[in-house]
């Protein structure tokens, strides 16, 4: 394997690992106040984190463009406080990742953590046992199988991330080009053998990742 | 006063629950056909689900009061509650099970009072057992010795015994007594089934769409039905809606 193709595979694998470790932190609690709380304006919400799974990543990757650019609304700030921006650095692709990934995690989450018997955790509140307790003792545990469908769900669309990531983190050999973006330059410049390569590579391991997330999500059902 | 005194009132979805009794140290039945308030009282009294106005107090504590803004959540209220469906986590053990009602006991004071539901309750040899592994009249009896573990100063029961087969009912209304005189606190057990009513409680509570159709013991209900309600549940015909 030549140094560029295994340097994509590396870039590929850590943003997907890094990006679905920030989906689990954040997508659980949220998937949890989705399915849990009643609240003006929760389906707002839950259309709000859904959006970037219908919308085209280059729509996605536009307003993250014009968020977390350097002349952007949380972009500038960065800028203008550390003198740093993340736009075409591979912490770029992991936001990209992680937005674009988040909810597929949200929604296979909130449908477990729903799916829950609502008895067992009022029986679990009778018993003297906190929400958070409870959330860790019972909800949880049962909820499990959802859970690990939805992160490895995540991770395969992460690693499978393109638009938004080109237009957040741009095209940087040896620097942002994760194997998306590797097979797009190879393909461009005719580099057909490196190509047909990767997308064999990217085909068995996001292969892998959805036969896991399959496994688990119809042991739920 | 002593025992569980209780006054609600709850509007649902265009139900009206509208009830005061009191029971002492006593088995109570709250009796009543499907949608008259039963297992919601059982909410009411447990803090699941929050009256619109009213007062519960056991013993001369109170655990609900709207006039005083009183509402302590159900983790602390002292009362057992044993589910229709009984509830028992199916991914812990019989064991863990009755160990996860008894988690706020200090460590050493949690396995004696666990071995001693196992003993009490004859759940011996079933500890590594999960709830699908159990019998029906097994799973009744680790979820009551769940529920008493924290040694609650009251026990609720929602129709657990509804989906047993005669025998079995049978002989968990016995156990339900011997229960009741062990641990010597009130005990109130929801059904639909009059003659269980009858057979197990020293006081019967009738509910009528939310409201109270006659409280007493089952030989004043028996002899003094207060309405045609009434006396149509003693002769077992449903009465008239």
């Amino acid at each position: 394997m030549d140094d560029a193709i295994l340097f994509s595979v590396i870039l590929s694998l850590r943003v997907a690992t890094i990006s679905t470790v920030l989906i689990i932190v954040v997508g659980i609690p949220v998937a949890y106040f989705l399915a849990r709380r009643d609240f003006f304006g929760k389906e707002l919400i839950d259309v709000f984190f859904t959006l970037p799974l219908v919308l085209p990543p280059t729509v996605t990757g536009y307003y993250l463009v014009v968020l977390f650019g350097r002349n952007g609304t949380i972009g500038k700030l960065m800028y203008d406080w550390t003198g740093w921006s993340i736009m075409f650095t591979w912490y770029a692709a992991v936001l990209a990742s992680f937005i674009v990934a988040l909810p597929l995690m949200i929604k296979t989450t909130r449908a477990a953590l729903e799916s829950v018997d609502k008895s067992l955790i009022k029986a679990s509140y009778t018993l003297g046992h906190t929400e958070f307790d409870t959330l860790v003792s019972v909800i949880l545990p049962l909820a499990k199988r959802g859970i690990v469908a939805g992160s490895a769900l995540s991770f395969a669309r992460a690693m499978g991330e393109f638009g938004a990531t080109l237009m957040l983190a741009g095209n940087l050999p040896g620097r942002t080009d994760t194997m998306p973006i590797a097979i797009y330059s190879r393909t461009s410049g005719g580099e057909w053998m490196t190509a047909q390569y990767m997308v064999i590579l990217m085909t068995v391991l996001s292969g892998i990742f959805l036969y896991i997330a399959n496994r688990y999500a119809r042991r739920i059902i | 006063m002593n025992g569980l005194q209780v006054n609600l009132q709850r509007r649902i979805n265009g139900f009206a629950l509208d009830i005061e009794w009191h029971i002492g140290n006593e088995l109570a039945v709250l009796f009543g056909f499907s949608g008259a308030g039963k297992s919601m009282t059982l909410h009411l009294i447990s803090g699941l689900m929050r009256p619109d106005k009213g007062r519960v107090s056991l013993d001369d504590v109170v655990y609900f009061d709207s006039d005083a803004s009183i509402d302590l959540p159900p983790q602390k209220r002292p009362f057992g509650y044993v589910f229709q469906d009984l509830a028992l986590f199916p991914h812990m053990t019989v064991w863990k099970n009755i160990l996860y009602g008894g988690a706020f006991l200090a460590r050493e004071e949690k396995l004696t009072a666990a071995l001693d539901m196992i003993r009490a309750f004859k759940l011996g040899g079933l500890e590594e057992r999960y709830p699908l592994e159990i019998s029906g009249g097994q799973k009744q009896r680790v979820a009551i010795a769940r529920a008493l573990i924290r040694q609650p100063k009251l026990l609720l029961l929602d129709e657990p015994f509804s989906a047993l087969d005669r025998p079995l009912r049978l002989e968990m209304r016995k156990f339900l007594r011997e229960v009741r005189d062990q641990f010597n606190i009130p005990v109130l057990l929801v059904t639909h089934d009059f003659e269980e009513a009858e057979a197990i409680s020293d006081k019967i509570i009738i509910y009528e769409h939310g409201r109270i159709a006659q409280i007493g013991s089952p030989e004043e209900v028996h002899r003094m039905p207060a309405s045609l309600y009434v006396s149509g549940l003693l002769t077992q015909n449903s009465p008239i809606e």
